[in-house]
């Protein structure tokens, strides 16, 4: 029995495509400034980062905000629970056409594996690369006979770690990008975080709570 | 209705008063702005020379001049004479030397080597008359040359060996008559000429700067803001600011920029904050010897070859010497990229009788200090002049050869062209020994670059330095620059990671593909 759910509502949505726009953006400009490729120009490429990494901090602000008012943080707490079933899964399974082994539902939108993943991106990519980003802004040499914030010797170790980010960023995107397609069909989970919707399996009646979750969100 | 007549003129208030605002926002000038203005300003003489009763003579001799000078401006010879230009020296404090009168006196270039011994010819440029070998009268005020800073008629010139005596065909009277504010004439007669021709020493400092064009300096173009040398080297009491750090030491009474322009002169913050580590003229300066060709390179071991007796020279196509058999063999250069070092404003000095420790490497006639994690340093544009120049293997000891003579037989090398005499004359000159054992080393001069000013247009852009590739700034390995600079291990690793990622979904998604098709047909079946 297949069962629409409302499972991403519009914040949600509209944080995750602001965030893969701007991340796009500071991927694109950030290896221009590192001296990867060169396409917009050095110059427009460092202030087009500036202001995309300014417009990510406030999105980042709303959404820690949404996170906490909605009780939605809580689908990070990792959990042991399914992990070893669902990495079988990924190595096997998938390729026996297997049903997944953790089922989707608006209280549980991410199994074991993706909690662990995007838990790592919040609490720590993430945040690395706002620090590190804020130091390389506002970093200043120290000066003769003159008090300035930030004073650092030397931009090199928050240089580093802010590549060191980059690259795990990029990397994260294309796994994320490849398992997308791992759904119940190959778009059924980039339909569901366009549109909010998407077709569940359901297996059994629909918990009182869920139910009530479901009619208050739609 | 009452209401809505509130409404709108409250509406029409806010307009209003916004349009206002902004307007005036936008014609706040800039600072650049009255700089143009002011310095478009161009002030007149407030004595005129030519009705001085003084001056109305007919003066036999310029020493003549100098005393109807004073009898004015009856205080200025105290000035003068104690200023660099007229003593050659200047107390200053160099790092481990400690309080020393440095100057052309006891300071060696690596063009022609140093005055000591060779004043006559060297006098051209020297503020006074009579500078000579023997006779070094610096206490006589009538010895002072006012008309070389002052003449405004653009006709009074030095005679070549004369000691600093002009040329005996010039009209004094006419020259003393007309004289005012030092001009761009007046200072480039010498200091476009340093080094024996012009533009030789500097590369910043060329002929072409008396009516320089937009593209060669931005400052003195002619028929822009036309600024005069003084306009910068701010002048007070016949001292200048400005230093040549061939032979300064301090970081003090520089001529800077800022001086005009502040520190923050950009409209970009990010531009500003650069000037904590980049002097303007690293991005402004792009290249020097704009118009004419400077000395890169000089060898003095090839001088001496002679042809059929006599000395003889050999020139490139745009008539610079190569060769000359009294100097040796030259390399040039034009419109050359300069080298960029970390410079504090102090320096040190090769002075007359140090005895070289390390022979392997170049000689560094004037050290320039600075480093990235010197707070004081910044990046600054030079140019780096080498050479190879004689040198005493025994005491261990740079060169003063005694180079010009009147008369042959004097042991004058651009007489008899013997380096041996030339080294024991050179050095008896200055009481220092000379072992009998000459060779040749190398060595560098820092020049560091302040004039021909580009345009904004042509200035520097961001990739210029910010990139992997032929950075400007590649020479300076001590700092991390973005762009330019990565972690080999990082650059490696997260490549790898990503590359791994790539190939695990992409084997990932291939296998998926293909268990899918074995069960389709499965399903057939």
């Amino acid at each position: 029995m297949k069962n629409k759910i409302y499972i991403y509502r519009a914040f949600e949505r509209f944080w995750h495509w602001t965030q893969a726009f701007l991340i796009f953006i500071l991927m694109l400009t950030g290896f221009e400034i590192h001296g990867t490729f060169k396409f917009f120009g050095f110059q427009n490429a460092v202030s087009y980062h500036k202001t995309a990494a300014y417009a990510f901090i406030v999105l980042i602000v709303f959404a820690i905000f949404w996170h906490l008012t909605t009780g939605e943080w809580r689908q990070y707490l990792p959990t042991t629970e399914h992990i070893r079933a669902q990495m079988n899964y990924y190595i096997f399974g998938i390729f026996r056409n297997e049903p997944h082994p953790t089922k989707k539902t608006v209280l549980t939108k991410l199994n074991p594996l993706q909690k662990l993943v995007y838990l790592g991106l919040k609490v720590l990519v993430i945040p690395i690369m706002v620090l590190s980003g804020l130091m390389y802004m506002f970093y200043r040499y120290p000066q003769q006979n003159k008090i300035e914030t930030l004073n650092l010797e030397s931009l090199e170790p928050v240089a580093l770690l802010h590549t060191i980010g980059a690259f795990m960023l990029v990397a994260f995107v294309i796994a994320h990008v490849y398992l997308i397609t791992t759904g119940s069909t190959v778009t059924s989970n980039l339909k569901a975080m366009i549109i909010g919707y998407e077709d569940v399996e359901q297996d059994g009646e629909e918990s009182a709570e869920e139910t009530k979750l479901n009619q208050q969100t739609k | 209705m009452k209401k809505i007549f509130f409404i709108v003129i409250v509406i029409a208030l806010v307009i209003i008063s916004s349009i206002i605002l902004l307007e005036s926002n936008q014609t706040e000038p800039s600072n650049l702005d009255i700089l143009k203005k002011t310095m478009s300003k161009k002030d007149s003489a407030s004595a005129d020379h030519s009705k001085f009763a003084v001056l109305q003579k007919k003066f036999d001799s310029p020493q003549q001049v100098t005393e109807a000078c004073l009898s004015c401006h009856t205080e200025r010879h105290k000035e003068v004479m104690r200023s660099s230009h007229w003593n050659w020296s200047r107390e200053q404090y160099i790092e481990g030397r400690g309080i020393v009168n440095l100057g052309k006196k006891n300071a060696i270039n690596n063009f022609c080597i140093g005055v000591e011994g060779n004043e006559k010819s060297c006098g051209k440029c020297h503020v006074g008359f009579g500078v000579s070998d023997s006779v070094n009268d610096n206490t006589n005020a009538k010895n002072i040359d006012c008309m070389v800073c002052h003449d405004n008629t653009e006709t009074y010139a030095k005679a070549n060996e004369m000691g600093g005596y002009p040329d005996n065909k010039l009209d004094l009277s006419e020259i003393a008559r007309h004289v005012g504010k030092s001009k761009r004439s007046n200072c480039g007669v010498c200091h476009f000429f340093g080094g024996g021709g012009n533009n030789v020493k500097h590369g910043d400092l060329d002929k072409a700067m008396f009516e320089s064009a937009r593209d060669i300096d931005v400052h003195m173009d002619v028929s822009g803001p036309d600024l005069q040398c003084a306009a910068c080297h701010v002048t007070k009491k016949h001292k200048m600011l400005g230093r040549v750090y061939s032979l300064s030491s301090n970081n003090q009474d520089r001529s800077t920029c800022e001086q005009c322009h502040t520190a923050s002169p950009h409209n970009e913050t990010i531009l500003n904050e650069h000037t904590v580590k980049v002097a303007c003229q690293t991005c402004h300066i792009p290249v020097y010897a704009k118009a004419n060709s400077t000395k890169m390179e000089w060898d003095w071991s090839t001088a001496g070859k002679l042809k059929d007796g006599e000395p003889y020279e050999e020139d490139d196509s745009l008539g610079n010497h190569t060769y000359l058999s009294i100097k040796g063999t030259f390399k040039w250069d034009r419109n050359v990229k300069p080298d960029y070092i970390w410079f504090n404003g102090t320096a040190e000095h090769y002075l007359l009788g140090d005895s070289i420790k390390d022979t392997t490497k170049p000689v560094e006639i004037n050290k320039l200090n600075g480093s990235y994690s010197d707070r004081a340093s910044k990046i600054i544009p030079v140019k780096i002049h080498n050479a190879l120049q004689p040198f005493d293997q025994g005491t261990g000891m740079l060169i003063q050869p005694k180079l010009f003579s009147d008369n042959y037989g004097e042991g004058a090398f651009w007489k008899d062209f013997n380096w041996k005499t030339a080294a024991a004359e050179g050095m008896k000159d200055v009481n220092l020994p000379f072992s009998g054992k000459l060779s040749f080393i190398k060595t560098i001069m820092y020049w560091p670059v302040n004039h021909m000013v580009s345009t904004k247009e042509k200035s520097l852009q961001c990739v210029d330095c910010h990139t992997r590739n032929n950075s400007r700034l590649a020479g300076l390995k001590d700092f991390y620059m973005p762009a330019r600079d990565y972690n080999p291990i990082i650059e490696t690793g997260g490549t790898a990671v990503i590359i791994l990622t790539l190939l695990g979904t992409a084997a990932h998604g291939i296998l998926r593909i293909k268990f899918s098709g074995k069960r389709k047909k499965q399903n057939e079946k």
